[in-house]
């Protein structure tokens, strides 16, 4: 039986993983209460730009980070003009089907530009291997994806907390009418947060390949964590997302490794109790 | 709606009871469907299938097209029955109708117990947890592989004789036509209930929610009737698919099946009785048509074909044929 020290740390790091692919929906659901499930697409099209500039073009790691980001954002925009746009005043179910549409759509074309085998990537070595600090193994890639989520977890927080942009966000998603009387641009400032949280999931799902693998089926995979993720820590909360996400990834690491009979089973369950007992979220206001 | 102009003339039962009235096309429609028996002898396995999944397609079209329940975890139930009739003729009770009986109560405790829990949700919270219902349906599947055989799926299926003459043949006459009895006595059922008060009480919850129990509609109850039959029809369809294949897989309560019944429904129309079984046929024979396709682009087609419903034809095929229907008849 693995040491708690060493779950609980792998937890964490899977945690941070799911807030990066998550944070974004979370917070333009809140704001425009647009269901868009194509969100996980965003998160495989990141991975994808990485695999493909590393492996094709040799290009290091580090490099193809911030271009998962552009590709994942730029991608985002011209989505949302070409269909999101019209939707945002449609019926929940219109915009699932259009956005589920979508999905359909890049997993065939990922399948068919890089086939349905898993997309390896090699790191630098810097980041292999693991660190033995008091007899618990420490990944020093998860080290340093635990870095980079908590740096934009403050950024994002700071942003939001003490900006002005920040805070015609919280505005915008406490009440988009009374906003929209108050003279902000709520369409421009939601194209921006699209494109931003489209960006994160573009970068998170870069740095999920060494984690949890690249295929085309992980857009529709990771859509229903990020999914848990957003609904259990309720609508257009940053720290829900980020409590749900830790919950989530926790509990779903040491359920792998403790009772692995079980599987997903209680990730699920866990999430219908859960609504049940808030089905707005665990932070939500509505 | 449609009828709009029709319900300010009338009284509310001279409505319901013109609503009730057969139709010329609709008993064109059902002769249709037993010309595959004649034009169509070696097809006659995929017409079976295809009346099963219309039949689910049906089941969904009460929830999702008349009380705007948006269920993504649909074949869970699919699954209950299904897994119901398979186990019972493993453990040596192959009779079919009876394993239907037995199927539909099965699928309808489970649709009535997970029913108080879906009637209290909207929205997204609504989406998560029918897709929660779904996933937690599949991983149970696939975790209890001593019941249900796992990934492997059931083994040691034996239907019997239909009434105890009428042998399953390899053809599938008796199977299309046992699906189809069943599709056609369980759309009798479906559209006499919708065209009663209640399905009206339906479509009114649909519309506005809030304003339902304003007027003295118990919405919360009328949604757990309508879940809990939709249930039943989607058990009787598992059943059906079970009995008539004589295998049940994992795949039988997937996520997949869930969102390959949406989509029917979707490009056949919500909300009319005829819209999953025409969305059904199309979506069949289509897949049938282009199996030499590897499944991962038959799903870059249905992602395309979604879009473009949504974009351009809301109310689905049959909705663009009312409409076009609607204008060649007033222009003339």
């Amino acid at each position: 039986m693995p040491p708690v020290f060493g779950v609980l740390f792998d937890g964490v790091a899977y945690g941070m993983l799911l807030f990066m692919l998550s944070v974004g929906l979370s917070v333009t659901l809140g704001m425009m209460n647009f269901v868009n499930l194509a969100h996980g697409s965003f998160a495989m099209l990141g991975g994808y730009v990485t695999v493909t500039l590393m492996n094709s073009l040799g290009w290091p790691f580090f490099a193809t980070l911030p271009v998962a980001f552009i590709a994942a954002a730029l991608c985002s925009v011209v989505l949302e003009r070409l269909f999101f746009r019209r939707f945002y005043h449609a019926s929940d179910l219109e915009q699932c089907l259009l956005t589920i549409g979508i999905v359909f759509v890049s997993i065939a074309t990922a399948a068919y530009i890089y086939g349905t085998i898993n997309q390896p990537v090699q790191l630098p070595g810097y980041l292999r291997g693991s660190i033995n600090f008091a007899g618990v193994n420490f990944g020093v890639y998860r080290m340093f994806l635990i870095g980079i989520a908590l740096l934009i977890t403050i950024v994002l927080v700071f942003t939001i907390e003490t900006t002005r942009f920040g805070a015609q966000v919280r505005a915008a998603v406490n009440n988009q009418r009374m906003a929209r009387g108050l003279g902000i641009n709520v369409d421009r400032l939601f194209a921006i947060t699209f494109a931003l949280g489209c960006g994160l999931a573009g970068l998170g799902g870069a740095l999920a390949i060494e984690i949890v693998g690249l295929d085309p089926s992980f857009a529709l995979t990771y859509l229903i964590y990020v999914l848990i993720v957003v609904s259990v820590g309720g609508l257009g909360s940053i720290w829900g997302s980020f409590a749900a996400a830790m919950l989530l990834g926790i509990s779903d690491t040491a359920g792998k490794y403790y009772v692995p009979a079980i599987g997903a089973f209680l990730i699920y369950l866990v999430m219908i109790v859960l609504l049940m007992w808030r089905p707005s979220g665990l932070f939500g206001k509505r | 709606m449609t009828s709009a102009g029709l319900t300010a003339s009338l009284s509310p039962v001279q409505y319901l009871q013109a609503q009730v009235r057969w139709r010329w096309s609709e008993i064109v429609f059902w002769l249709a469907t037993l010309l595959p028996f004649v034009l169509t002898p070696s097809y006659l396995v995929l017409a079976s299938q295809i009346a099963i999944t219309a039949l689910f397609a049906l089941s969904l079209d009460l929830i999702l097209g008349y009380s705007g329940i948006v269920s993504l975890g649909h074949a869970a139930y699919f699954g209950v029955g299904a897994y119901t009739a398979g186990l019972l003729s493993q453990a040596g009770w192959g009779e079919p109708l009876t394993g239907l009986a037995v199927a539909a109560v099965a699928a309808g405790l489970f649709g009535y117990v997970t029913s108080f829990v879906v009637a209290r949700f909207r929205h997204l919270a609504l989406i998560m947890i029918t897709l929660g219902i779904g996933l937690v349906m599949q991983e149970a599947a696939n975790s209890a592989n001593w019941i249900t055989g796992g990934s492997d799926g059931l083994q040691g299926i034996r239907t019997w004789p239909l009434f105890g003459r009428i042998k399953f043949d390899l053809y599938g006459y008796t199977a299309y036509g046992y699906a189809l009895a069943g599709l056609f006595l369980i759309f009798l059922v479906a559209r006499r209930l919708i065209h009663s008060p209640f399905g009206l009480a339906l479509r009114g919850i649909r519309e506005n929610s809030a304003r339902m129990p304003a007027i003295g509609a118990p919405i919360h109850a009328h949604i757990r009737t309508v879940y809990t039959i939709a249930a039943i029809i989607a058990g009787i369809a598992g059943a059906l698919l079970a009995q008539t294949t004589e295998t049940v897989s994992l795949e039988s309560l997937g996520f997949q099946r869930s969102a390959d019944v949406l989509v029917m429904l979707i490009v056949g129309g919500t909300g009319r009785l005829y819209g999953g079984l025409v969305g059904a046929a199309v979506y069949m024979v289509a897949r049938d048509q282009l199996s030499g396709l590897n499944p991962q682009y038959w799903y870059f087609w249905i992602g395309l074909l979604l879009i473009a419903v949504v974009m351009l034809l809301p109310n689905g095929l049959l909705g663009g044929l009312s409409t076009l229907a609607r204008r060649l008849r007033a222009s003339s």
